[in-house]
């Protein structure tokens, strides 16, 4: 009990910018993941998601060694991760709207090989680089910087959702009678997925880039289940991940675990919790 | 009788890579005409469906729809598709898919406005009393029909439904032709469906899809004549009368290309 009322203690103590960054991060980031996540739960494009936010590894390898090595000083991974993020994406949107059937090998190429050429440029860095640290992310390191950023992205994301709602909504629901509407469907497929790219860059920082896709699937799943419509799972899968950021920020402090997994099992046992609920209440109303 | 052609075939061939698909199609279809186009699974009906909505652009000749290219007169069309990759776990209500088909390339719309067009829609197909509910709890009847509402949202000058039948009950069916029939003479109605023998007996001119013109790989269009005398609410075939694709009720206008 002590361990959790210190969470709190520490929480509002200015000796400790870092927890009060974290819950900010935390408030900030589960606007992304419930938004976007839900967009790319409807859209089923999990899996491109997935391969994106792991082909960044390969723009944080090549930026630390060009930083560290004296060829680009000072040159921030983040730079590096977007641009291997919307090449991922451009890539991974271009072989899904032109070859539908070489789909899933090319996700799956992108995947393994942004993650090698990452390991392999981090080998070669000078000094010590821990490659498992940007795949699970410590929340407690996030920077005023980052949750500036994350702002920005938040506010960009939520004003792109609401103005092109009625947009979003018809694609992802019936591709084909959008497209008949007039509705530019691959600008917004690519447009979806470029933003998806970008937040999974900042998301990253947060719970780690192999957590990223589970918080874009788990809250926007878990909210799926009661939500009459796109906009209410939107708000529910929002209000999901501020709960499971919390309690996993919560928990780690507690039981001093890291933060970025204890967020993700948390809310994956949420959602089998709910998806066991919804087949029980399937089977009785059968 | 000097009534408008709404939908013109000019000689049109269409090929995938590797795959003649359609070849010298032409034919047309006259303003509020009710039309049949009847082929076998893998006949083409599906390429010729989207190079009517412009998803597919034609290798030679020329497609006119509402006296404009397709991909630009697409929007006055409502489209039903079959929506076979239907995800039963999209949130949405049954108002929400009628709005739907008046969404516009970009922007909002004022909601009110949607609300009452989309609840008029539904009124046309007898749905109104569910537009709060879930569209996932539907029956596929009620759904397919739900689908017809959201493409009547935009009053649209033409209406196109892909297999519209498929997959439903007696009772569905017969409810989505009371409804068609309403329409009958206002708006032009082009069915696509794989039933090769009999049609709805709303049905003024059939085309089918299944022969191959002397020497050539693609398909070709053909009007076949429809049974007199409707039997039980549909009119037969006549698959042995075949008569050229562009005679039509309107003589004077076939000629005016």
């Amino acid at each position: 009990m002590s361990e959790f009322m210190g969470f709190f203690d520490a929480l509002f103590s200015p000796d400790f910018p870092f927890v009060r960054n974290a819950f900010f991060a935390g408030v900030l980031s589960s606007v992304l993941f419930g938004v976007l996540g839900s967009v790319v739960t409807v859209k089923r494009i999990a899996g491109l998601a997935g391969a994106i936010s792991h082909a960044v590894l390969g723009g944080i390898g090549i930026s630390l060694y060009l930083s560290a090595t004296g060829m680009v000083p000072n040159l921030s991974p983040m730079v590096g991760a977007i641009v291997f993020a919307l090449l991922s994406a451009l890539i991974i949107g271009t072989v899904s709207l032109k070859s539908k059937q070489r789909e899933d090998t090319v996700i799956q190429a992108i995947w393994a090989i942004g993650m090698s050429i990452g390991v392999l440029f981090m080998a070669k860095t000078p000094g010590y680089t821990d490659p498992s640290s940007y795949l699970f992310g410590n929340i407690l390191l996030i920077s005023t910087q980052d949750l500036v950023l994350l702002f920005a992205l938040d506010v960009v994301v939520i004003l792109l959702a609401w103005y092109f709602y009625p947009q979003i909504e018809a694609t992802s629901f019936d591709e084909e009678f959008s497209q008949v509407r007039g509705i530019p469907t691959r600008l917004v497929f690519l447009v979806i997925l470029a933003i998806t790219a970008v937040a999974v860059v900042l998301l990253q920082t947060f719970v780690g880039i192999v957590m990223v896709i589970a918080m874009l699937t788990l809250p926007a799943g878990t909210a799926g289940f009661g939500a009459k419509n796109l906009v209410a799972m939107m708000v529910g899968s929002t209000l999901f991940a501020l709960l499971f950021s919390f309690a996993g920020l919560v928990s780690g402090w507690v039981l001093d675990l890291p933060v970025g997994a204890m967020v993700v099992v948390i809310a994956g046992a949420f959602f089998l919790g709910r998806s066991v609920g919804h087949l029980i209440k399937m089977r009785r109303s059968r | 009788m000097n009534v408008p052609i709404v939908l013109h075939f000019h000689d049109v061939s269409f090929s995938y890579p590797h795959l003649m698909v359609l070849e010298e199609v032409g034919f047309h279809v006259h303003e509020g005409e009710f039309i049949a186009l009847v082929g076998p699974n893998g006949s083409g009906k599906t390429t010729l469906l989207k190079l009517i909505l412009g998803l597919e652009q034609p290798k030679s000749g020329s497609i006119e729809l509402l006296g404009q290219n397709p991909s630009k007169a697409r929007v006055q069309i409502g489209y039903v598709p079959q929506h076979a990759s239907y995800d039963p776990s999209f949130p949405i209500s049954v108002l929400e898919v009628v709005r739907m088909g008046m969404v516009e390339a970009r922007g909002r719309q004022p909601k009110e406005k949607l609300r009452q067009l989309a609840l008029e829609a539904l009124h046309q197909v007898e749905l109104a009393s569910l537009a709060d509910r879930p569209y996932s709890d539907l029956s596929g009847g009620q759904r397919r029909r739900v689908l017809v509402a959201r493409a009547l949202a935009s009053k649209p000058n033409m209406l196109i439904l892909d297999e519209p039948a498929a997959n439903m009950d007696k009772e569905s069916e017969q409810r989505l032709y009371e409804t068609l029939a309403k329409l009958k003479g206002k708006t032009t109605v082009l069915i696509v469906t794989h039933d090769m023998k009999r049609v709805s007996a709303l049905t003024d001119r059939v085309f089918c899809i299944d022969a191959h013109k002397e020497g050539k790989v693609g398909r070709t269009v053909v009007q076949h004549m429809l049974e007199e005398e409707p039997d039980d609410g549909v009119k037969r075939i006549l698959h042995d009368v075949e008569i050229p694709a562009d005679q039509c009720r309107y003589p004077q206008e076939a000629g005016n290309e």
